[in-house]
């Protein structure tokens, strides 16, 4: 027998759902992350799993990003389309406080040492290491799902992105 | 906190030792694992009983509770481990037939692997799908210690980076799947400059998942300090029902899993969840799980490794949801 395995992407989800016997479909956040970046703006960090300080973000990836970089390493899981990681070893060592929790922007173009890229395409996940700043680019529209910790970009809308009746 | 000594006898019709640790005893026949303790007794197809204990072995206890079924199971106190008869059913406790000691992990830790490891006969898998595996019924037949002491996968930063967990390939006993073998197998085209070969870093999840030998076993595949990306195939029953001590989330990456959801108290049914690739749910914390995937999927298992976390969810401190809306 052959097996077709299924995945989703932006034009094709088929999603699923919570159907409650005695509980409110709202504790489950249940969404989909195709969905999500669908209706985001290119690069907004829209969470859709939060666990106290931690989140997992769905990141619609279109034209190119601006550079961030955190004080712990994040991870970048591409699920839709193909898209470029640049990362810099920056010069400024203090470019991030030691503390911080989730990545911040950074103005411009920093100064530092290119440290290369990576081309990673759908199931493909990429390192963000600390300290080091990173950017997107994707031609086409691609989605990224980033596992970090909740930050002073990242965007909380549960209401709008999850189930909230039968 | 129990005390007993665990101890164990081997039975001459069928061949297998039979284990007790404190008012507990386990035994089993062809078909069948037999509990005992002082207010009642439970048995379990051997099969799902195998099934169940390779996941409480493998996982340490696990975060939370470990339901073997509606009766059976273990509560993680990461230290102590409570084990169970009816803690969780709801007749049980009101007929007061339930009963629970706890032992410290270091003595029913090797209680549990002793029994898998003489229980499990030769060319039976307790983590593989039942279609890729031979029977555990009859009488005692060789073992498997190689399928059932499997080195759990706990990368310390991401697979792939150098010094950490390493891909999966042919050469390393990891061949495609059967169910995914349309899976694509490329890999991230990386381009680091010179001296930073260790930090440009990528790999293929979804290629590595597909050559994964097992199912419904979550494995350490990236780490944001304790947030743990535990991906894992899946593919028929999960054989435990988790009961949850914090909240956890789960992100379908490929395919379709039905989860059931009962009340982690009682059992009580609480919803169905659905879950399609790209689907993204909570598990709340008074709740247990057991999910339905009829053809091998993805599953991407988040957890938040923090040990703080059951005591403050038990103190009201944070409440058993992730996010109100």
């Amino acid at each position: 027998m052959e097996y077709r395995t299924k995945f989703g992407s932006l034009d094709s989800h088929d999603r699923g759902r919570v159907e409650p016997i005695d509980d409110d479909p709202r504790r489950y956040a249940f969404s989909n992350l195709f969905e999500v970046a669908a209706s985001s703006k290119p690069y907004e960090k829209v969470a859709v799993a939060k666990n106290l300080q931690y989140a997992i973000e769905a990141i619609r990836a279109e034209g190119t990003s601006q550079w961030r970089v955190a004080d712990h390493d994040e991870t970048a899981l591409v699920m839709d389309g193909e898209v470029t990681v640049e990362l810099l070893d920056l010069a400024d060592p203090n470019a991030v406080a030691s503390g911080t929790e989730g990545s911040i922007g950074l103005d411009g173009d920093p100064k530092g040492t290119p440290m290369g890229h990576a081309v990673a395409g759908r199931g493909h996940m990429v390192l963000l290491p600390a300290h080091r700043a990173y950017r997107f680019a994707a031609e086409k529209p691609s989605v990224i799902l980033l596992q970090t910790i909740q930050g002073r970009d990242t965007v909380e809308r549960w209401a709008t992105i999850c189930q909230t009746m039968i | 906190m129990a005390t007993k000594i665990a101890t164990r006898e081997t039975d001459e019709r069928f061949g297998y030792q039979s284990f007790s640790i404190g008012e507990f005893t386990f035994s089993r026949d062809e078909y069948f694992a037999y509990i005992h303790w002082p207010t009642g007794q439970h048995v379990m197809s051997v099969d799902a009983f195998l099934r169940a204990l390779q996941r409480d072995v493998a996982w340490d206890f696990f975060y939370g509770i470990v339901n073997f079924d509606n009766v059976l199971g273990t509560m993680n106190h990461y230290g102590k481990v409570d084990l169970f008869a009816g803690r969780f059913n709801e007749a049980y406790r009101k007929a007061e037939l339930d009963h629970q000691e706890t032992f410290v992990t270091e003595q029913i830790r090797p209680l549990f692997k002793s029994m898998l490891s003489d229980w499990t006969n030769e060319g039976f898998d307790p983590f593989a799908s039942p279609a890729e595996t031979g029977t555990a019924f009859g009488s005692k037949h060789g073992n498997n210690d190689e399928a059932v002491t499997r080195r759990r996968v706990t990368a310390e930063r991401m697979v792939a980076v150098p010094g950490d967990e390493a891909l999966r390939t042919d050469d390393n006993g990891h061949p495609i799947n059967r169910q995914f073998a349309d899976v694509a197998q490329d890999e991230p085209e990386l381009h680091p400059a010179p001296g930073y070969e260790n930090e440009v870093c990528g790999f293929n999840l979804f290629a590595y998942l597909s050559r994964s030998q097992v199912t419904w076993n979550p494995s350490v595949v990236a780490v944001c300090k304790e947030s743990l990306y535990c991906p894992t195939t899946e593919e028929y029953i999960l054989p435990i029902m988790h009961g949850n001590d914090r909240v956890e989330w789960f992100i379908q990456l490929s395919d379709e899993i039905t989860w059931d959801v009962e009340d982690r108290e009682t059992g009580a049914k609480r919803a169905k969840v659905v879950m399609r690739a790209g689907d993204v749910a909570a598990m709340p914390a008074d709740i247990r799980h057991q999910g339905y995937s009829p053809k091998r999927s993805m599953l991407l298992v988040w957890e938040n490794a923090s040990g703080d976390i059951p005591e403050m969810i038990a103190q009201g401190k944070i409440p058993t949801v992730p996010v109100t809306f």
